[in-house]
């Protein structure tokens, strides 16, 4: 039997992967940046850069509609990553990987265009407690508009969801459930699995967001069953503007279009237009061209570098990092789930996170303060926001110490 | 004293200190120093929005000029409000619409100040601002 420590030590020296993040060796407030805002965004390898540069240099052309060689070509490759998704996340068909611009516009699509044809007065939309405001909403709006009711899992103070309640909430009324796979906020990884092994008693479809899960561990939508998934290319080392909606086939071809136009057509005349086929039916009007093809490159890479590696770093980071920032007089932490990613969100006793937020700043530190697009949770616990430091696997143990020493100076200077 | 002289005055203070570890501990002293707001007025009524951290503001028109006071729930927002209150209270409503702050350019705390950070420096300016505007108003 090998040792997974090792083989993720052999694959590739952390020297090694950070040379791959141009970014991650400049210099911010006169200090090495210290990249810890990787759930806002993540930085981009050199070859998704590299691939954006060559499509514009090379390579550009619309898509879906050319004879000429070029744009053939650009169609081919844009294709590419919709194959390169399928497989990443084992997806049954191609056609059931739409792009997006995003994992707000994915939720937006489903909420309104599985809404339409779906949901009537009277009837329930669950969410969670640990949901991002794209997953909130895109819900609210949707139910308003239909008179329908959106229903809340409840957290428990370590920010884990509490399932015996959604078991008591599923009812015939019941239309969806979406939920996020992995907090944004506090790193919790809730339970997906149970919670849509729970809604197939019912037959409810389940809607995941995977904007902070896609990146941290292998997700495979059949074995998962879930009906829709989510997630955006810039929190994956891809590019921004790009993102993801899985969904299965019977109910993409349920559903209405999200938005009329070009390439979401059969044919049109002014009395009716008849729709086209998935994925097009959902891709209305010239796509991010560039930016689907880097999405590619970061797939490959993420690929090449393994969710062995990813998993065994990131909990290592997170380990790591927890235990030196408990160690902290007056440190204390938000989200304890048993089950976490590398987020660490944090306040010190008696300090505001924007001050603290704002001393790492000068230390070449990038942390998020604030409420991190998730008010209710913040609500839970009554603060008005937290210090969030979210890791990816390029993130090293010496930056948890340049990050722990930071703290102590911030506390040091902000209650002198 | 008049707006430019007091901004001079605080520019001075702020050359003072080299490193940024010495101007921040020296604006968040001001903020300590700030005098306490009523707390009749540290209600949502008195909020200025957009900034990540809360800020009250108050005004009021005694002799002919304006009197402020403020508080922030973060340390560092209360000492860049201790500035703004420090430069604009004591002073005509004129004077304040009027205003072109500069000191805020030479502190050398500019690119942290900077308004399209999140500091909501734009909005508390702003708000003194509206009061003066206000005043005026009021008074003609
Ligand atoms: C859990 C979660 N959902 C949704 C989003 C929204 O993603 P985007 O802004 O890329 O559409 C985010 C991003 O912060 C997130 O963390």
């Amino acid at each position: 039997m090998y040792n997974l420590k090792d083989l993720a030590n052999t694959v590739l020296s952390s020297a090694e992967i950070r040379e791959q993040f141009p970014v991650l060796g400049i210099s911010v407030n006169g200090r090495p940046l210290v990249y810890l805002d990787n759930g806002a965004t993540s930085q981009k390898p050199k070859c998704v850069i590299d691939s954006l540069a060559k499509y514009y240099n090379e390579q550009n052309a619309n898509i879906h509609r050319g004879v000429h060689t070029l744009s053939q070509e650009a169609t081919s490759l844009f294709e590419s990553t919709r194959s390169s998704l399928k497989r990443f996340l084992n997806a049954e068909h191609e056609h059931e990987i739409i792009f997006t611009s995003g994992t707000t516009q994915g939720i937006n699509l489903v909420a309104h265009s599985f809404g339409k044809a779906f949901i009537n007065k009277g009837d329930e939309v669950i969410i969670s407690a640990l949901e991002h405001h794209s997953n909130i909403v895109p819900w609210q709006m949707m139910c308003e508009d239909k008179g329908a009711v959106l229903r809340v899992i409840p957290m428990n103070n370590a920010g884990e969801l509490d399932l015996s309640v959604l078991a008591s909430m599923l009812s015939n009324k019941t239309k969806i459930i979406a939920i996020t796979h992995v907090s944004n906020a506090l790193g919790t990884i809730n339970p997906v699995e149970e919670i849509i092994a729970l809604a197939k008693q019912y037959k409810i479809p389940v809607l995941i967001d995977g904007a902070q899960a896609v990146q941290h561990q292998q997700v495979d939508v059949r074995k998962l069953d879930c009906d829709f998934y989510v997630f955006s290319a810039h929190k994956m080392f891809g590019p921004t503007g790009v993102g993801v909606l899985y969904g299965k086939e019977k109910w993409l071809n349920a559903m209405p279009p999200y938005m009329g136009g070009g390439d979401m057509i059969k044919t049109v005349t002014f009395e009716k237009t008849e729709y086209n086929e998935l994925p097009h039916k959902f891709e209305a009007g010239t796509p991010n061209i560039a930016d689907v093809i880097a999405f590619g490159e970061s797939i490959r890479f993420m690929e090449e570098i393994g969710f062995d590696t990813i998993r065994i770093r990131e909990e290592e980071l997170l380990q790591y990092a927890t235990q030196k920032l408990s160690e902290i007089d007056g440190l204390r932490i938000f989200g304890t789930a048993a089950k976490k990613t590398g987020v660490i969100s944090f306040n010190i006793e008696g300090l505001h996170p924007y001050d603290v937020g704002t001393i790492l700043d000068q230390l070449g530190i990038a942390v998020r303060t604030g409420h991190h697009c998730t008010q209710p949770i913040m609500d839970y616990y009554r603060i008005p926001g937290t210090v969030r430091a979210s890791f990816a696997f390029y993130n090293t143990m010496e930056e948890v110490d340049v990050l722990s020493a930071g703290i102590k100076k911030a506390i040091k200077m902000l209650k002198r | 004293m008049s707006i430019k002289d007091k901004e001079s005055e605080i520019v001075e203070e702020f050359a003072m200190f080299e490193d940024w570890d010495g101007k921040y501990e020296y604006l968040i002293d001001l903020g300590k120093d700030l005098p306490a707001i009523s707390a009749e007025y540290k209600t949502d009524d008195y909020k200025i929005k957009g900034c990540q951290s809360q800020v009250w503001l108050h005004a009021e028109l005694i002799g002919g000029r304006v009197r402020f006071t403020a508080d922030s729930d973060a340390i560092i927002t209360k000492g860049i409000i201790a500035l703004l209150v420090r430069v604009f209270d004591d002073e005509t409503p004129d004077a304040i619409a009027e205003a072109d702050l500069q000191f805020i350019n030479e502190i050398g705390l500019a690119q942290h100040l900077s308004p399209t950070r999140s500091n909501g420096l734009l909005s508390m300016i702003k708000q003194m601002k509206m009061y003066a505007i206000a005043f005026k108003v009021q008074n003609t």
